[in-house]
């Protein structure tokens, strides 16, 4: 447990009423604020702050605050959430801030993400890219074959799941200066491009994906590899290699 | 309705399920096309339930409160799912798991529903594995598993720490592909507000718009609910912060019975909590348990040198620290059921022995695993006379092989590391047993309104095992619901569209933005959070791991008061007509307030200590057993499903009386 004590902070954060409005940085002061408290504990205490004064609490996104579902997604101190490693923003916590500090907040900001209201974002362009190939077009049945019929070798799988535990976060895209969404879409190409049951439409799969992904307005990979830095679940660039070999041998005919 | 009939079939139990299929009406494929499904909720159940409802080629309308599909609340199961497949040939059967599901559930569920739940558990895994699901493997490319509490054989199937995750992706992946075809019109950022009834049964929702607060009515030939649990009346539990049981008891209230509600699992291993701004609690996986050893100190001394940070846990040789569990119960030691594991810490810490400055934490130890799994590895790799480094280095890159993202998580919550000092973990509130009654087709009291997962009651009985959750929710999505809504819509083919512009309809829209406009114009003095909290704080002192009749009583004063007070002096800032969080928040917890009521009175109506019901009056008295649970199955071997009555305190109580045909009715023992 920290030994440290309770800090005072000033937070600038971004406010806008709706996606149409224009937004701004807004001032706010937290005090008391104990450092084994998680950075969206700190914003619970400033909303019920808001509250206490007749104002509107400030909008953000979250659900599970543990680390899994991707929901929340603030841009802190210029860093897809924030200054620690590995972690989502729920999962930050206020140790790593000192007493006194000013810490800047805004929403992810990318094209393909426009912004609903003060820190939320729209990120069903995710979702879309998903629907144009992201599953195995296979339908419910007791009738599969059996889940041993097919051995996968372990590194397969391992690497498979490294992909897979992608949670949709947009970090990736927060993070790029292009915006871009490949590292998204390579985690989901690679986990299936890994294993048997989804080689059956994998050129089908990465055409369609990444054809989405561009009609959606993200920008192009320039290999900088700010994604994989402020990835929470440290997904690889070795994704965004294996797509592009994927696309490359889709597009040869 | 008078008498519950559960449809549970006849016959010997090997076989009901398969004759049912058999004796059920069908919807021809051209039919299909003209019937329309909404699914609440896009978790396991309502996730897979719609993708698969859409293949079949149904028209569904699945809503989420969430912004996409896939951050429903399984994501966060970490542990694994069950089935019998019996890859480990260490005797395990349908028969088996349904036993072990039973007993775990202290003989309150309905023997016919846990039979079907484990017949289908195979194909649960045989469909995943296709959808492209990344389950752990071992070298031979085969499926990995793991043994999880209350059973005697290895039967779960994980992914790391996150199976419930996978598991989810690959249900989120088949709606997609279901979405994509226009077959699946998927509604985020959408929220059930109301259930709208046509001459007696279920056609349609009142949603709110949660980005532009529109009312929007959506009509449907049936509805289903799989909007998960309402563990969220504790306020602090495992739950996701939007997790909520509107969507249930809006049913509710328009006539489906809600099945015994005080059936709440406490789960023993979750990160204890650190201080009054805590928002939520995080589980540390039951999985844990298969390497990890519970234990406080022996001596008061060290408990308070501990504390003090005199000493540390390490600092303990072995004859100094009681591994509770392991000699309480020696046969199942720290696999024992989460009911039984929960109490266990409760009364150790409750003795004085917690060993944080709260009070309310015991340790759990890997280092007996991390010396076990170092030297295996040692042996396997070839390395003679490993030194005690490297043993410790081998065993902990085993250890976080297993659970390396369930260390990471608490490594970055409590700042310190359990690879070199033992975790420390505490009960809390993690899952719902209670929730609808449905009969065998999952069918509500109200016809054409379904409840599938964690919302319905129906196969845990009074306590789940580990990694059944994640079974019970794919089962009823992919492989049950889909069959036996069939038997109902067939006598709708020829409804046509439900119309929208019903009496029916314009009543339930007037009533939900009635009462929005309501709780909008109380400009009162308290936030929505300030009433969660203090809900919370009465359900867990009074309604918590342990329940006597004064408690309870006082719990559903306290909470009716709360109540009457919630809509006089709540503030909700901000507009009715766009998005709104504070008020999304107060929808939830005046439903939670309803709810926590006729929590407390189920938990005092049933006089008897089963599962995860705690009843301080009911304990055995002497024998072996003595300290523990004492069921009675004279009085209360029944399902409480309370009908709704204008009041939650004056709901009537109906009585499923439960028949055991095939498993003999016994003392739960895990010693």
């Amino acid at each position: 447990m920290s030994e440290k004590r309770d800090m005072d902070l000033t937070l600038k954060i971004w406010r806008q009423k709706d996606a149409k409005s224009a937004g701004k940085l807004e001032t706010f002061q937290v005090k008391n604020i104990s450092p084994d408290s998680s950075f969206l504990e700190m914003m619970d205490v400033l909303n019920e702050d808001l509250v206490a004064q007749n104002q509107e609490p400030v909008a953000f996104d979250h659900d599970c605050r543990e680390g899994i579902c991707g929901t929340c997604s603030l841009h802190i101190q210029g860093e897809a959430h924030g200054p620690d490693r590995a972690v989502t923003t729920c999962q930050l916590h206020m140790r790593k801030f000192k007493h006194g500090e000013t810490i800047h907040i805004e929403p992810w900001r990318a094209k393909a993400f426009p912004v609903i209201k003060d820190l939320i974002v729209d990120r069903s362009a995710f979702d879309r890219i998903q629907q144009a190939g992201g599953f195995v077009s296979i339908p419910t049945s007791g009738n599969t074959q059996d889940a041993n019929a097919i051995p996968i070798p372990k590194d397969d799988a391992d690497t498979a799941f490294d992909s897979a535990t992608c949670i949709g976060c947009g970090a990736c895209v927060a993070s790029c200066k292009n915006a871009s969404a490949m590292l998204f879409v390579a985690a989901k190409v690679s986990q299936f491009a890994l294993l048997p049951q989804g080689k059956v439409e994998a050129k089908r799969r990465v055409l369609h994906m990444v054809k989405q992904m561009d009609e959606e307005g993200f920008g192009n990979c320039t290999n900088t590899g700010a994604c994989e830095v402020e990835c929470p679940k440290e997904i690889s660039l070795e994704n965004i290699a294996r797509m592009n070999r994927e696309y490359l041998n889709a597009s040869i005919k | 309705m008078a008498k519950l009939d559960s449809k549970a079939p006849t016959g010997p139990i090997k076989e009901q399920w398969t004759k049912h299929k058999n004796d059920i009406q069908l919807v021809n494929p051209a039919n299909k096309r003209n019937i329309d499904i909404i699914v609440i909720g896009t978790g396991l159940a309502g996730g897979s339930a719609a993708a698969s409802l859409a293949e079949m080629g149904y028209n569904v309308k699945a809503f989420a409160y969430q912004d996409s599909p896939r951050r429903a609340h399984s994501i966060a199961a970490q542990g694994g799912i069950n089935a019998s497949k019996n890859y480990q040939n260490d005797g395990d059967s349908n028969y088996r798991l349904f036993y072990d599901t039973v007993k775990g559930g202290d003989y309150r569920s309905r023997e016919s529903n846990v039979y079907r739940l484990a017949e289908v558990s195979g194909n649960i895994i045989d469909q995943c594995v296709a959808q492209g699901v990344p389950f752990a493997r071992d070298y031979g490319g085969l499926l990995d598993n793991r043994s999880f509490g209350g059973v005697l054989v290895s039967r779960t199937f994980y992914a790391k720490g996150q199976t419930g995750q996978q598991l989810l992706l690959g249900a989120y992946s088949a709606m997609n592909r279901q979405i994509a075809k226009g077959k699946i019109q998927m509604y985020n950022r959408h929220e059930m507000l109301e259930l709208v009834i046509v001459d007696g049964k279920a056609r349609g929702i009142i949603a709110r718009n949660l980005i532009t607060g529109e009312i929007e009515r959506h009509s449907a030939h049936a509805v289903v609910i799989g909007s998960g649990g309402y563990g969220n009346v504790f306020y602090l539990s495992t739950n996701a912060m939007g997790s909520n049981v509107t969507a249930a008891w809006r049913a509710h209230k328009k006539g489906a019975y809600f099945a015994n509600p005080c059936y709440t699992q406490i789960h023993p291993t979750c990160i204890p909590r650190s201080g009054d701004h805590q928002s939520k609690l995080t589980l540390m996986s039951e999985s844990l348990r298969n390497d990890g050893r519970i234990w406080v100190p022996k001596s008061m001394e060290d408990v308070e040198a501990i504390r003090s940070g005199k000493k540390k846990p390490i600092d303990l040789s072995e004859e100094e620290r009681d591994y509770y569990l392991e000699r309480r119960y020696p046969a199942f030691g720290n696999l024992v059921p989460r009911d039984v594991a929960s109490r266990a810490a409760k009364e150790r810490c409750d003795a004085g022995y917690g060993v944080n400055a709260t009070g309310e934490a015991v340790f759990l130890d890997f280092k007996s695993a991390i010396q076990r799994y170092g030297k295996e590895k040692a042996l396997v790799d070839g390395v003679h006379n490993p030194s005690p480094e490297k043993i410790i280095e081998f065993g902990a890159g085993v250890i976080k092989d297993k659970y390396g993202n369930l260390f990471q998580m608490y490594n970055k919550i409590v700042d310190t590391d359990p690879y070199t000092t033992p975790m420390m973990i505490y009960p809390a509130v993690h899952y719902t047993m209670g929730g609808l009654w449905v009969d065998y087709n999952l069918m509500t009291t109200i016809p054409g309104c379904y409840c599938i997962g964690e919302a319905n009651f129906s196969d845990h009985g009074a306590n789940r095992l580990g990694a059944s959750a994640l079974m019970q929710g794919l089962a009823d999505g992919y492989f049950v619901l889909p069959y036996t809504i069939g038997d109902y819509l067939a006598d709708e083919i020829r409804t046509g569209v439900i119309p929208t512009d019903s009496p029916a309809f314009d009543e339930a829209e007037k009533s939900v933005k009635d009462r929005l406009e309501k709780l909008m114009s109380i400009n009162g003095s308290r936030s929505v959070d300030t009433f969660h909290k203090e809900l919370g704080k009465y359900m867990w002192n009074l309604a918590g791991m342990a329940r006597n009749e004064a408690g309870l009583k006082e719990a559903m004063v306290n909470i009716k008061k709360l109540r009457e007070e919630f809509w006089q002096d709540v503030r909700i800032p901000g507009d009715l007509n766009s998005m709104n969080t504070e008020l999304e928040k107060a929808t939830r917890v005046a439903d939670m307030l309803e709810l926590g009521e006729l929590f407390a009175k189920d938990a005092l109506e049933r006089r008897e200590s089963c599962g995860g019901h705690f009843r301080e009056e009911s304990v055995e008295q002497d024998g072996p057993q003595k300290g523990e649970a004492l069921r009675d199955d004279v009085n209360f071997k029944f399902v409480s499903a309370w009908e709704y009555k204008g009041e939650p305190g004056d709901a009537v109580l109906h009585k499923e009386e439960l028949e055991f045909k095939d498993i003999e009715l016994k003392t739960r023992s895990y010693k």
